[in-house]
């Protein structure tokens, strides 16, 4: 075992991870707030906001996203009408094509995991709001939206990890993240092995850090499920204690 | 104890099989492996076969060796990790000739010598660089062209250089224009060059045969920028990428790259696909 090697290595990938953690989280933040908006069009009863949103979802579920990468990357590129518009100095920029492309296919996976937490939500949960004098926005606050959230966190949370893992896409438009630099290490010192462990700790690291997250948020969303005895100890408590 | 019955048997059987004695080897057959993507040294034709001057070249090798030859295309930055994998035989893909290589595989004796040179669109301000139209000799410290380098550093101020990944034209930009210019690293040369046409980098830098093709498929709308370079700053040439221990394989190709030295096959071959000799000095 070299550890000088595996310190080096680590060195390098670790001033990479600021570029995965940002493809990350722009395109989940922005994926998600698209999703939102492609969900209620799925679930409303325009039938043309319906339509364009299942053919939306369709084309994004649909077709691998390394294509879907390229086609804004390197297709949009081709358009003399792109590159002389103002949109084109974003475009331009490897990281935005890279964040737009992921964003635009994450948003097609989150919308039908919330559609499933919507349709999991009670008829009657909902009746006995409205018979208490709730509607429109107050409704879809207080009821709506806490029990789909529930019904959809955990499947959430698996987009959310397989998103971790798609931004190694991203070396393939020349955004130079966790992947992209360890593919380099490797042409540039030939040794395959020391380096994709590294980096393959590395994103063991970061999903079990934003896991952690997700199942604390869970626990939280499901208070009222709990049995009061046998509570599992998390391993938050068993790091830092457990709060008095 | 099963378990470790196992293991011992596993271990056994591992010992046996790295111990095979290479020597024992009579090459019938050989798996040659090359990019596709590297015009005119190598491109995949529409039909998926491969075509271009390293392929033409295999066919002469393998004939006067006379062994049976597969030519597979993979991707170029895992290939000297592939070759040393045992995934292939021979890596064929213009591989330069440099120390840093010569550490972890062997190499067959060179059998061409390509200048590097930087591309611009024709109509961009960094078209026409200083000493474009010349031929620079350099040593591998860069000595014999400084004064041309502070000339280039000048003109690429702010400019956003392309390079495919892993190569020794990379290292090249890396030493002398870091400070100045934005790199971007590619995994092919083809996707540089999509990029230099849309004006998403300013200048790209590579193999100025490999160049010369891809303006080709451009009309035109590129071309070369400041001076070429040449001498042995990129290495000796681009030779055969092998195994270290397949010492009778290198001899074997040493032998039929003579022979294709001599009879002016790959002169032949360098003026049908290059336009220009190629011949190592």
């Amino acid at each position: 075992m070299d550890f000088a090697f595996l310190f080096s290595t680590m060195k390098d990938l670790l001033a990479a991870t600021p570029t995965t953690i940002g493809l990350f989280s722009l395109s989940v933040f922005f994926g998600g707030l698209l999703a939102l908006l492609i969900v209620t069009m799925r679930v409303s009863n325009n039938i043309i906001a319906r339509n364009f949103a299942k053919g939306y979802i369709f084309v994004f579920r649909g077709s691998p996203l390394l294509i879907q990468m390229f086609l804004v990357f390197y297709g949009l590129g081709q358009f003399g009408v792109i590159r002389h518009s103002f949109v084109w100095p974003a475009l331009r920029e490897p990281f935005i094509c890279a964040v737009l492309s992921l964003a635009l296919c994450t948003a097609g996976y989150s919308a039908e995991i919330f559609r499933s937490g919507l349709r999991a939500v009670p008829p009657g949960e909902v009746e006995a709001a409205r018979a208490a004098g709730m509607s429109g926005f107050l409704l879809l606050r207080r009821i709506i939206a806490p029990i789909a959230l529930r019904h959809a966190l955990p499947a959430y949370s698996t987009e959310i990890v397989l998103m971790v893992k798609s931004t190694a896409l991203a070396s393939l438009v020349t955004v130079w993240e966790i992947t992209g630099v360890a593919q380099r290490l490797i042409s540039q010192t030939y040794r395959t092995m020391e380096v994709f462990l590294c980096a393959a700790a590395l994103y063991l690291l970061l999903n079990f850090i934003i896991l952690q997250g997700l199942s604390l948020l869970e626990n939280r969303l499901n208070r009222h499920h709990r049995r009061p005895t046998g509570r599992k100890p998390s391993v938050m408590n068993a790091l830092f204690g457990a709060r008095p | 104890m099963k378990f470790k019955s196992i293991l011992v048997a596993a271990a056994a059987l591992f010992a046996v099989a790295s111990t095979t004695p290479s020597q024992a080897k009579e090459w019938k057959e050989v798996t040659i492996t090359l990019e596709g993507a590297y015009a005119p040294w190598n491109m995949t034709n529409p039909d998926g076969s491969l075509g271009g001057f390293e392929p033409e070249l295999a066919e002469y090798l393998c004939n006067h060796m006379k062994v049976k030859c597969n030519l597979v295309a993979s991707d170029w930055d895992s290939m000297i990790t592939s070759l040393n994998a045992g995934k292939f035989d021979v890596v064929m893909d213009a591989l330069s000739i440099t120390p840093e290589r010569q550490k972890v595989i062997a190499f067959s004796i060179p059998y061409a010598n390509t200048h590097a040179a930087f591309a611009a669109p024709t109509e961009s301000d960094y078209a026409q660089a200083p000493g474009t139209g010349e031929v620079v000799k350099m040593a591998p410290d860069y000595s014999g062209g400084k004064d041309q380098i502070d000339a280039l550093r000048k003109t690429f101020d702010g400019a956003t250089i392309g390079i495919q990944a892993a190569t020794v034209y990379a290292k090249f930009i890396y030493d002398n224009f870091k400070d100045i210019a934005t790199i971007r690293e590619y995994k092919t040369g083809a996707e540089r060059d999509l990029d230099l046409q849309t004006g998403r980098i300013d200048v790209g830098f590579d193999d100025t045969t490999n160049l010369l093709a891809s303006f080709k498929t451009s009309d035109e709308a590129m071309a070369i920028t400041g001076p070429e370079i040449a001498g042995t700053v990129f290495g000796i040439g681009e030779g055969l990428g092998l195994r270290k221990e397949d010492t009778e394989l290198k001899a074997m190709f040493d032998d039929a790259i003579k022979a294709a030295l001599a009879d002016g096959t790959i002169k032949k071959l360098s003026m049908k696909w290059f336009g220009t000799d190629v011949t190592p000095e």
